[in-house]
């Protein structure tokens, strides 16, 4: 081969392989990148049905109940302002605790149960998990925005 | 009043990295010896002063001194002492400390192996690891300094994570450090063969050594700390893609390239360029995941605190480090020429392919980690990347770079020809591929996933059987091969190793989540596990429940699993002490998961049995001992030798180990 293919080769081949490789990342990121939502966005239906998603909040008190078989769980995530029902199946991670943070990655069932595949509640007792405290935030936010708007009437 | 000690030896320490940075470079520029001749008492001078202050916080931390806030923070009066200690790098201020402290340690290193070399080499080299250093000890005294007072003292600590009380946390920090900061020997190299602009081959024979060291470590740091997440996060697992796992695998990524990358400049003097782009990411790398994992940016166990204050100093750092290096590279670059040719079926070839796809896996892990920090920073709202991404991107690229790794060595340097590689690795070829489709079968389990990573892995082991045959039978026995070349194969077979691990384990594993009551039986992998109840434990800081579970193999018992549940007093954070009974084929593994109520004494139990889950870090435990191997070379105990011989540089020396090692070439 004279220098100048093989330039043209070792070009054509770079090219090539970072095309695949681009495309390949593209590829998986498209169908496995979990979006996130506070229990107030998926009360307004903006979560999506049937893809997995991630939604965060506080564990409300005294709402945990297990199944006769031990491992199934039901519990109520909420950002103050909306609250929905999770149900999981498996065990729960140390840190989880009623009235505490807590991080659910999972999919939005037909019946509006959050199926959640995982749980996670990692850190010491007082971290709040920055999704479910920006859930708690936006709520709060709007709250203080009906307040207002309420009082302006 | 020895916490002011450790504060004032941090200001000297500031001082004095100043002088090194600032005056060798200045030195070597202007050929003024007398300077230049700075570069190594002062950075001896460092070492003692951030030394001190280690000392410092250390005998803080042991005193248990509460008066100081980070001992506040990250111990408790109950903590056993070696923990107390550990908890030097539980923290952010304090694994800022032992970063630092670790810099210093291979500033001394180079100061003191580095004797043949040219004197503006050294006090280049030395120059930019004090300008690192310089970073470093200005974060830490202006944002995060670990002497702070708490005032009044607190009556205890709040204690050290309880995740972190653990022998293998002990180590693993600072073996992953001592890789982090281990690269920035090689980029100070780099840096400095840039500025000196003389980037032949003898600047990448001085910095092999150092990579490969650097390289070790953080290759042993990763294995600690997946074995650490595989026994104490009790769910099993030994890698997660967390955010602050990738952290230090992309470093090692672009040091593996870089390792590899140095042999050809080394040896045939091309990729010169690119191995010093290489250099400058690896060490790049090394800081974001610092950073990262220090920051509190990312979500994790490691995150620590948020202080926007940090988070600008680290940004700024970050880009002044990376900034500056590449605009001394572009600035340099033409300078660096082309160095050797070869053609396209040619061992460099294929080694600049492996480099090519090890740095697109570094570059398809950085993406996915930053992916939701970017996101988040420009609005588009919070989401995250799960680990199918990774593994969807992993195994197609990873796949070619085994076969590859298998080609590497049977392919001749320059110019080889592919009916010659096929003729030597035909044999490899079929085995591999035979073993791959039967075994399985016999397993129990045929998936083309399983077959696929047993190819991979007798690929890599038949074709070293194979290279090995070949050399041997050419030149000079076993005892003909040289130490490097031993290395590289250990380190490959090791690989080969590590994937037999992974794949038996993500083919075979068996997990059970169950409930059990007392005398209950679960079956996992021709095992039965027979769970005895729990009964009431107490440790220094803790107090525990502790089950008993039987394993019984065709109805004999065979051996006793204690999981735990710990409930630890001073922060009151529960935590989960998972039994492992480990073997050579297979690990059995019991954790507690929480009692049932009102179902005397059941409780949720994980029973997983985990084949060859052990190679997983057999494999990396290997690779680390190639490196060390490849250290013990006799071309770097002859440098040694020539140094206790005679201190002047003599470049005649350095050609003769060269040839001697030349049998691993042609």
């Amino acid at each position: 081969m004279k220098p100048r293919q093989k330039r043209f080769a070792f070009i054509v081949a770079g090219i090539a392989g970072l095309g695949i490789a681009v495309g390949l990342v593209l590829y998986a990121l498209k169908d496995n990148v979990n979006l996130y939502f506070t229990p107030t966005q998926v009360f307004n239906k903006d979560a999506p049905v049937g893809r997995s998603f991630r939604i965060g909040g506080l564990v409300v008190a005294n709402s945990l109940k297990r199944e006769q078989d031990g491992l199934t769980v039901h519990f109520e995530v909420t950002d103050t302002a909306k609250t929905m029902p999770v149900v999981y199946k498996g065990i729960l991670p140390d840190l989880f605790k009623e009235g505490k943070g807590v991080v659910a990655e999972g999919k939005l069932g037909d019946d509006g149960v959050f199926h959640a595949a995982q749980v996670l509640a990692k850190h010491d007792e007082n971290y709040m998990p920055p999704e479910a405290k920006e859930a708690l935030d936006e709520a709060k936010k709007a709250a203080a925005k009906a307040a207002a708007a309420a009082a302006t009437k | 009043m020895v916490p002011e000690i450790g504060h004032f030896a941090l200001i000297i320490a500031l001082m004095l990295a100043i002088l090194q940075g600032v005056l060798p470079i200045y030195g070597a520029a202007r050929s003024n010896a007398v300077l230049m001749g700075m570069a190594r008492p002062v950075a001896i001078g460092q070492f003692v002063f951030v030394a001190t202050a280690f000392g410092c916080l250390a005998y803080a931390l042991l005193t248990s001194d509460f008066s100081v806030l980070y001992v506040a923070e990250h111990s408790n009066s109950q903590l056993p002492a070696h923990y107390r200690f550990a908890a030097l790098w539980g923290g952010h201020e304090g694994s800022l400390l032992l970063w630092t402290f670790l810099l210093t340690v291979w500033t001394v290193a180079v100061t003191q192996f580095s004797k043949h070399l040219p004197q503006e080499m050294v006090a280049r080299v030395i120059g930019v690891m004090g300008l690192i250093s310089v970073g470093f000890l200005t974060f830490m005294l202006f944002t995060s300094n670990p002497f702070e007072r708490l005032l009044p003292a607190a009556m205890d600590g709040r204690d050290l994570n309880p995740l972190l009380q653990d022998p293998g946390m002990v180590i693993h920090p600072p073996m992953l450090y001592m890789g982090y900061v281990g690269f920035s020997v090689a980029f100070a190299f780099a840096l400095s063969a840039l500025l000196g602009g003389k980037l032949d081959a003898t600047w990448a024979r001085w910095s092999r050594p150092w990579t490969t060291v650097a390289w070790t470590f953080l290759t042993l740091g990763i294995a600690l700390g997946s074995g650490w997440a595989y026994y104490e996060l009790g769910w099993g697992g030994w890698w997660f893609w967390d955010p602050v796992e990738n952290a230090s695998f992309m470093p090692w990524l672009a040091g593996t390239a870089l390792i590899h990358s140095l042999a050809v400049t080394e040896k045939r003097g091309a990729f010169k360029s690119w191995t010093v782009l290489l250099a400058i990411s690896a060490f790049s790398l090394s800081l974001l995941g610092t950073f990262l994992v220090r920051s509190g940016v990312l979500t994790s166990v490691h995150a620590f605190a948020t202080d926007p204050r940090r988070g600008i100093f680290i940004l700024a750092f970050l880009v002044v480090v990376i900034g500056s290096s590449l605009l001394l590279f572009a600035w340099r670059a033409p300078k660096i020429g082309l160095g050797g040719k070869f053609e396209l079926v040619s061992r460099e070839s294929f080694l600049l392919s492996n480099n090519v796809l090890l740095s697109v896996a570094a570059a398809s892990v950085f993406l996915g980690t930053l992916y939701p920090l970017f996101m988040d920073a420009l609005g588009f709202g919070k989401l995250s990347v799960g680990p199918p991404y990774f593994n969807t991107v992993f195994v197609p690229l990873m796949v070619p770079m085994v076969l590859l790794m298998g080609l590497g060595p049977a392919a001749r340097w320059k110019q080889s020809s592919v009916p010659d590689i096929w003729v030597r690795v035909r044999w490899a070829f079929g085995a591999s591929l035979v073993i791959a489709v039967l075994l399985p079968f016999i397993l129990g389990k045929w998936t083309p996933l399983i077959a696929l990573g047993l190819m991979l892995a007798f690929w890599l082991i038949s074709t070293a059987l194979v290279d090995l045959r070949r050399r041997m039978l050419r030149a000079g026995g076993i005892k003909g091969q040289s130490r490097s070349y031993y290395g590289m194969q250990l380190a490959h077979f090791g690989v080969a190793v590590f994937i037999i691990g992974v794949t038996m384990v993500k083919g075979y594993e068996m997990e059970r989540d169950v409930r059990m009551s007392p005398g209950d039986t679960v079956q996992a992998g021709g095992y039965s596990f027979r769970f005895d109840g729990v009964r009431d434990l107490e440790g220094p800081n803790y107090h525990a429940r502790q089950g008993r579970v039987v394993i019984l193999e065709d109805g004999k018992p065979v051996g006793q699993l204690f999981p735990e549940k710990r409930q630890y007093d001073a922060s009151g954070m529960p935590m989960t002490e998972a039994a492992i009974k480990t073997g050579l084929f297979r690990d059995l593994y019991v954790s507690l998961g929480e009692p049932i109520p009102n179902s005397g004494g059941a409780w949720a139990v994980r029973v997983y049995y985990k084949p060859f889950v052990d190679w997983i870090w057999g494999g990396c435990v290997l690779m680390a001992f190639g490196g060390i191997l490849a250290l013990s070379d006799r071309r770097y105990r002859i440098h040694a030798k020539k140094k206790q011989e005679s201190h002047a540089p003599d470049n005649t020396a350095h050609v003769a180990p060269e040839t001697a090692t030349g049998s691993t070439t042609a």
